[in-house]
């Protein structure tokens, strides 16, 4: 019985150090930053790709407002209620005390300056692939932006879900996703794919979930419930997207449908981004969802 | 000129009233949100005629291009009143998806009409004036689709 009990506590020592191990939060190295300075000028290209103004500005924002990213949106989910934080350049409210490579390390793993996990309601499972360029070239234009002194406002999520360090589990099953599409066969497809898998971050709402919240990677891209419990974002694959390459690049332009309808809900705001981008990009996002499956 | 896009856009709207009542949209809100839209329907029809010049699917012509857009800022003009009565909202009457935000926020609303309205005046001065004028003054118009989508507008049923 004794030595019994004694496994059994061995047994636990060995599963609690394999759980932090594996939920340490990740970093870069410190020198990966090296030699890589931003342009604030190819990062504001990478900002609209991105859309971070369609999550990170406050509700209700039109026009140049859009560019105060003070934070405030709610995005419900079955996990809780998640607010996004003011990431404007201020210093005490915002991100203006990171670092380039604590901007880095937010964006591709997820890991803030402290050292703990952010909730993947910041979609860095997709950024996980970003180059280090770009990530630079961001930082470089996000630091220009007016500042906003509004604090971010916590998030309002129930136990397990409020336990940071559980979010390491999620990220060792999610985390760092292999390219969906892969190999691609021209150069636009393999720019659209960037786009798509990376910075457009297009599957965190196109692509359903699993009950852990992790993308079903077998239905990528054919659409899922809306996060908010009403109606559902289509899917457009090949299969449920009938439009032309044409079609995809000037709805991504203008917001009109083939039958001018328009965009709502959130893909207005992704369309207001992605109309800032040079029109190959669009054409080159066309090209990589025509060559899905 | 004015006169004569008002004349047709009352002669459609009495027409699709007409069609209403021969689809038996009987009650009141019924009748309210098939009106809505059916002026969503003549939105999307003009709005397609420029776009389809925009695209370059089809020639530019500078008379359709100019009538289609002073169509579309004659109807944008005239008050929506009696097209958002309250007690439409989606999840009250089918087939409607307004928010019931348009009730509860009546001056962010009322500004999205406002900048629409505005969009596709400027949409009516710039539509004759070349493929590149309309082009660009169509940009406004879309983005004021889909910023009053965004807000106001629910998923679809």
């Amino acid at each position: 019985m004794r030595s019994f009990l004694k496994w059994i506590a061995v047994l636990a020592v060995v599963g609690i150090a394999v759980f932090w191990f594996v939920t340490t939060p990740e970093r870069l190295p410190d020198t990966a930053l090296d030699g890589i300075t931003g342009d604030p000028v190819r990062g504001e290209l990478v900002f609209w790709a991105g859309g971070c103004a369609s999550c990170h500005a406050a509700p209700g924002s039109e026009g140049d407002e859009k560019l105060v990213l003070a934070g405030g949106e709610r995005f419900p989910s079955p996990f809780g209620t998640f607010v996004a934080p003011n990431i404007s350049p201020d210093a005490e409210n915002g991100i203006g005390g990171f670092s380039d490579l604590d901007f880095a390390n937010a964006v591709i793993h997820g890991t803030t300056p402290n050292g703990s996990h952010y909730y993947p309601a910041f979609p860095y499972p997709s950024y996980s692939k970003a180059t280090l360029q770009d990530v630079a070239d961001l930082k470089a234009y996000m630091d220009a932006l007016p500042e906003s002194s509004t604090p971010s406002a916590p998030h309002e999520v129930g136990f397990p879900f409020n336990i940071r360090r559980t979010l390491g589990a999620w990220k060792f099953l999610y985390g760092a996703p292999d390219w969906q599409l892969d190999p691609v066969s021209d150069e636009a497809v393999e720019r659209g794919r960037y786009l798509v898998e990376v910075w457009g971050h297009c599957g965190e709402c196109h692509t359903d979930r699993d009950a852990l919240g992790g993308l079903v990677r077998a239905a990528w891209l054919e659409g899922a419930p809306d996060p908010s419990g009403e109606g559902r974002v289509p899917g457009i694959t090949p299969a449920e997207l009938d439009w032309s390459a044409g079609d995809i690049a000037y709805y991504l332009e203008t917001g009109f449908t083939p039958d001018f309808d328009s965009a709502g809900g959130h893909m207005a705001r992704v369309v207001q981004s992605l109309a800032n981008l040079p029109p190959e990009d669009r054409a080159a996002i066309a090209a990589y969802l025509q060559a899905l499956p | 000129m004015t006169f004569r896009v008002l004349t047709c856009a009352i002669a459609a709207a009495t027409g699709v009233a007409t069609a209403l009542f021969a689809a038996g949209h009987t009650t009141p809100e019924g009748q309210v949100v098939a009106a809505r839209n059916a002026q969503m329907t003549l939105y999307g029809y003009h709005v397609g005629l420029l776009g389809n010049m925009a695209k370059g699917e089809v020639p530019y012509d500078a008379d359709l291009a100019r009538s289609t857009a002073e169509f579309l800022a004659a109807m944008a003009g005239a008050s929506q009143d009696q097209l958002w009565v309250p007690g439409t909202e989606q999840g009250v009457v089918d087939g409607s998806r307004a928010k019931a935000d348009i009730w509860t926020d009546p001056d962010g609303f009322a500004a999205e009409l406002a900048r629409f309205s505005e969009a596709t005046q400027a949409l009516a001065n710039a539509a004759g004036e070349g493929l590149e004028s309309m082009q660009g003054a169509l940009g406004p118009v879309g983005r004021g689709c889909g910023s009053c989508h965004d807000a106001y507008r629910g998923p679809r049923n």
